[in-house]
């Protein structure tokens, strides 16, 4: 309602009825164009300057890259471990002590034809003298002659992937042709694997939950820190009658990008370096370090999977920091109040 | 439209500053508030803008018991006054366009539909040149007009003010109380809370003289 503005006498002169805003300027600072006031650049009710931003952004950042990091961790020793845990839970060892009333490699041919004939065996295969040597190597040294002393002899037995393969009816097959016969099937190793495996995922659940809480822990503080610098800016709001949910919006908008940008930047990071690991095994691929590395963790290469994960992850951190910001945000507008 | 029923109030476990308060402030009505240094003044006008809650009595605002508003209720009801107070409470980091417009960006509004008011207003209270000027290279009495356009710009139904005339010149200080007047005019209840006697003689108007946390009312 200008048309009051204008009522009054006297000096109200300068109620021009002229359009004023026609080439009016704004002085923005330096660092904004001045522009005529038909294109007014509102600045926002919450500086971005005024939230401790780039500190929050750091903090996010490498929280999110700790949690990608731990996340991508377990994942690959999940991956690893199931596909090792395959690998020996499909083979199998029997093994013939030497007894001194039986005839070893008769023993032998009778436990593997016994095997063969079994559902679900993809190969029973006996180790030979020389291969039974090179296990003995390393305890006993090269150039040492089998036959003079009682070792056992081995069958490598192969279970084909998906066929029921009935571990009791092979052992009794076995016992019937060579009673000294006793078939591992690594039931131990896999036990132990699968608590090492179990361990290693809760290990990473656990860190990955501490660097959770460390995170909101910093965003509300970072929260409360920006709430403290913009108190006036609250009040002012309370004044011109904004509610507490537009005032929190207000701070939210900068929490939730400022999370975003930290998310990004943290998962990002995490990503390139499985990236770079997994290129770093393919140059190492070959050498007895890099052999040790694959025989232990397989490729160390990430699935697309493990990748979306990563990216989900930083999200959900981003998330977490919005959240984190906008309860600190209403309790903290509750005490200004 | 503002009703006090026996309205005291005291900070933590001190004495009452205001005691048995009981007054009306109709609706299109203009009152100062005076009184010496100390007697309430500020408090009064906080517990009628409902930044402050009484410690007894009842305070009934635009026909609502103020005591079982939430805060949203609150707010609500704040956008129908407007209020300048002694240290003008200005966005450092708007321009004195931004900070006049701000009651209509709470509510929502669009630029450009309150674009001309603004300036008109701006102009009308003398800073015209200055609506582009930051308020830290704005002067006291500058800021004290910025300060009042804020308050009225959305055409409050209850404008309080604390001291509004304290940081200017004589002549802009009748200005800006014909300001009020007119505002008044046009139907808002008024509340000008001033030592300055000068001015209250500048118009004969209802008297609400807070002496030693009583109120004394002359009509």
């Amino acid at each position: 309602m200008p048309a009051a503005w204008c009522s009054t006498k006297g000096d109200c002169t300068f109620m021009s009825k002229a359009r004023h805003d026609r080439g009016a300027m704004m002085d923005l600072g330096h660092e904004r164009p001045q522009v005529p006031v038909k294109a007014r650049i509102q600045a926002p009710i919450v500086p971005r300057g005024s939230v401790a931003g780039r500190a929050l952004v750091v903090v996010v950042a490498i929280m999110t890259f700790l949690a990608s990091l731990t996340t991508g961790v377990v994942l690959l020793v999940y991956g690893a471990a199931s596909e090792w845990q395959a690998d020996v839970a499909s083979e199998m060892t029997v093994q013939l002590r030497s007894v001194s009333d039986r005839n070893m490699e008769r023993d032998v041919a009778a436990v593997v034809a016994a095997l063969r004939a079994l559902p679900g065996v993809a190969e029973a295969r006996p180790l030979s003298g020389q291969e039974s040597g090179k296990l003995l190597e390393p305890w006993l040294g090269t150039g040492i002659v089998l036959d003079e002393l009682p070792v056992p002899r081995m069958v490598i037995l192969r279970v084909a992937p998906g066929v029921p393969f009935d571990i009791e009816a092979a052992r009794r097959s076995v016992a019937a042709v060579a009673p000294s016969a006793t078939i591992d099937d690594h039931r131990a190793w896999i036990e132990r694997m699968r608590s090492m495996t179990g361990a290693t995922v809760l290990a990473g659940v656990a860190i990955w939950l501490l660097v959770v809480i460390a995170t909101i822990i910093s965003v509300s503080f970072a929260t409360r820190g920006a709430m403290a610098a913009n108190r006036p800016i609250v009040e002012v709001l309370h004044f011109v009658g904004a509610g507490d949910r537009y005032i929190a919006n207000r701070f939210l908008q900068h929490f939730l990008l400022l999370g975003l940008q930290g998310g990004v930047i943290g998962g990002g990071a995490a990503m390139l370096a499985f990236g770079f690991s997994e290129s770093l095994g393919s140059w190492f691929a070959g050498t007895p370090a890099g052999d040790q590395f694959a025989a232990l963790l397989g490729t160390f290469s990430l699935q697309p999977a493990g990748y979306l994960a990563l990216a989900v992850q930083a999200l959900l951190i981003a998330a977490i920091t919005a959240f984190a910001s906008r309860r600190t945000l209403f309790a903290t507008l509750d005490e200004i109040d | 439209m503002v009703r006090f029923e026996n309205v005291g109030l005291r900070y933590g476990l001190g004495a009452e500053v205001l005691r048995d308060l009981s007054l009306e402030i109709p609706a299109h009505s203009f009152q100062f508030l005076t009184g010496p240094s100390g007697a309430g003044k500020t408090s009064l006008l906080r517990l009628l803008f409902l930044s402050l809650r009484p410690t007894r009595g009842l305070i009934n605002l635009f026909g609502q018991d103020v005591s079982l508003l939430d805060k949203d209720g609150i707010a609500a009801l704040r956008k129908r006054i407007g209020i300048v107070l002694q240290d003008f409470r200005l966005l450092d980091h708007m321009t004195t366009y931004e900070n006049v417009a701000l009651p209509f960006r709470v509510m929502g509004r669009e630029e450009s539909s309150y674009r001309r008011e603004v300036i008109d207003l701006l102009r009308w209270v003398g800073l015209g040149e200055r609506m582009d000027a930051l308020p830290p290279v704005l002067s006291g009495g500058e800021k004290q007009r910025a300060a009042i356009a804020r308050a009225v710009i959305a055409r409050p139904q209850l404008l309080l003010a604390d001291e509004p005339t304290g940081n200017v010149d004589p002549t802009l200080g009748r200005r800006l109380l014909r300001l009020f007047i007119e505002l008044n005019r046009s139907g808002t209840a008024v509340v000008i809370a001033t030592h300055d006697i000068g001015l209250m003689d500048q118009y004969n108007a209802r008297r609400l003289v807070l002496h030693e946390g009583r109120l004394h009312i002359y009509e």
